[in-house]
């Protein structure tokens, strides 16, 4: 028996990754998908969307870049669906230099699946510009001094949905998926918090999502962080909106979630046996 | 005086006009033009980026350091990508400007520097990013060990929270009745403990306590007692 726990106590490490590889892959390419049960501030979330009226601006800073595009690209997703139902104005813009390719799948996604939307009258690329938190903090007070042009280099003034816009105090709803610093913290520090006529939801990493819980609920109104919330945001829309289910890849969240439910699983069960040997062995590595 | 007076009394100038600024409705437009200035420094912090980039790189190769290969790579990648987007190579013309060649944006779709990032950063990224959950599996099974009271209170927790990051979890102890005394052990319950008491006290404990050491390193700075960021003692 001690031959058995030695052995595994030594076990070699590439047995764990390819027991990872088939955790993680296997849900993936099955597309199982599993019920969810919605959390109240998910509903919130859902709610700071939902319950604006048709058409109302909403400024979407999308601060994220293709490392975290797994975990942010189906709450971005969701997001772009959901407003894009409701038929708001959306106005896209990062911090990021690498946000502007996750603003173009947005883009495109919004053409592919609403071609009503006309570029310029429902929705801007702002794209990127440099400064950190230094842009959010300029562009409370004066929008069109940092952005006189979109992305492609359009004047502001040449597009319709950007008449009369002065800064974000304009915008009841920011939005926010961000990966890290500056990012979502930046925006409720700088935009939501000092302005009582903004609002602010996001969408950021798991791993982040311990340093912004004490901004809720006073300063934000709620956050999607990680894969699952994610996943419970698309339930709710489907619910809502049927019709959007039926599109390809709406449900990217809820694939994800089996991938990472397995996984979770899994590394309890690893844990739970990598203790199982250490009290069976004493701690002892190559005894064997 | 040049390298450590006139940037003190820039960074005094600057500092004190935000604090006015913020107290003083007639002159808040000075903050947003300091801000302005604060980003447009920051475009010349790419390039600063890039000349130490070069640098440092070519040294490296220069004196055949260990790795220098890595150097050379690196310093390719970067002209070979500058290029693409300085000479927007592969771009359409902006629809408004149709005869200006130049006049799309150098991320267009469909441009060599689009090509690179799709096809080159976002395969490199994300699979850098994946490699993680592999290295996480191997130290779960040889580092998360219950060997005192304080890495078991630790493990306990990380177990709660993966099990909450689940579907299955929060659904199967749903089953415990909501009138049982068991009802306080159910997943979603003890995770709201977790997070809004223990995690959201200690976190707002530790940003209190940086705000404070903001305040007071600032007001060093402003004062010309800090030098440190000027590369001094």
């Amino acid at each position: 028996m001690d031959k058995f726990w030695n052995s595994l106590a030594n076990l070699d490490r590439r047995w764990l990754f390819a027991l990872t590889f088939l955790a993680i892959s296997i849900p993936l390419l099955t597309g199982i998908v599993l019920p969810q049960k919605v959390t109240p501030m998910v509903e919130n979330v859902f709610n700071a969307i939902d319950e604006l009226p048709s058409g109302t601006k909403i400024l979407m800073p999308l601060d994220y870049d293709p490392s975290a595009e797994g975990e942010l690209q189906p709450m971005a997703d969701a997001f772009i669906r959901h407003a894009a139902q409701k038929k708001h104005k959306l106005y896209f813009l990062t911090i990021w230099p690498t946000g502007v390719a996750m603003i173009q799948r947005q883009v495109a996604t919004l053409k592919k699946e609403y071609p009503e939307y006309v570029y310029g009258e429902d929705y801007v690329n702002l794209g990127y510009r440099p400064g950190y938190e230094g842009v959010i903090k300029l562009i409370t007070s004066d929008l069109p001094k940092l952005y006189g042009s979109d992305q492609q280099g359009t004047p502001v003034a040449k597009i319709p949905m950007m008449a009369g816009i002065d800064s974000i105090k304009q915008f009841p709803l920011i939005v926010n998926v961000s990966a890290g610093d500056p990012g979502l913290k930046q925006w409720v520090q700088y935009a939501a918090t000092p302005f009582d006529s903004i609002e602010i939801v996001g969408g950021t990493t798991g791993v982040q999502a311990s340093t912004l819980y004490p901004y809720i609920p006073n300063q934000m109104i709620g956050m999607i962080a990680g894969i699952k919330p994610a996943a419970e945001y698309e339930k709710l829309m489907f619910e809502k909106y049927p019709e959007i289910e039926k599109r390809p890849n709406s449900n990217m969240a809820n694939v994800f979630m089996t991938s990472q439910e397995v996984a979770h699983f899994m590394l309890i069960a690893i844990i739970i046996l990598g203790n199982v040997v250490m009290w069976q062995t004493g701690g002892r590595r190559d005894q064997s | 005086m040049l390298k450590r007076t006139v940037p003190l009394i820039i960074a005094s100038i600057v500092g004190i006009v935000l604090i006015l600024a913020k107290f003083s409705p007639p002159i808040q437009s000075w903050e947003t033009e300091v801000v302005m200035w604060f980003d447009i420094l920051a475009v010349f912090a790419f390039v600063l980026g890039a000349g130490n980039l070069n640098l440092n790189n070519l040294k490296k190769i220069s004196e055949r350091k260990a790795g220098w290969g890595y150097a050379a790579i690196t310093l390719l990648a970067f002209w070979i990508t500058l290029i693409c987007g300085i000479g927007k190579l592969g771009v359409p013309p902006n629809e408004q400007y149709l005869g200006y060649a130049w006049s799309g944006s150098f991320e267009a779709e469909g441009s060599a520097f689009w090509w690179i990032f799709n096809y080159v950063y976002v395969p490199l990224a994300s699979t850098m990013f994946a490699t993680l959950a592999f290295y996480i599996s191997s130290a779960a099974f040889r580092a998360f060990r219950a060997n005192n009271v304080e890495a078991s209170l630790l493990l306990l927790t990380a177990l709660v929270v993966l099990v909450s990051q689940t579907s299955s979890g929060p659904m199967l102890s749903d089953l415990i009745p909501e009138e049982s005394t068991w009802a306080i052990f159910k997943i979603d319950t003890i995770r709201g403990v977790l997070v809004n008491l223990f995690n959201t006290l200690g976190t707002r404990a530790v940003m209190i306590g940086i705000a404070l050491g903001v305040v007071s390193t600032s007001l060093k700075v402003l004062m010309g007692v800090d030098q440190s960021y000027l590369g001094g003692d």
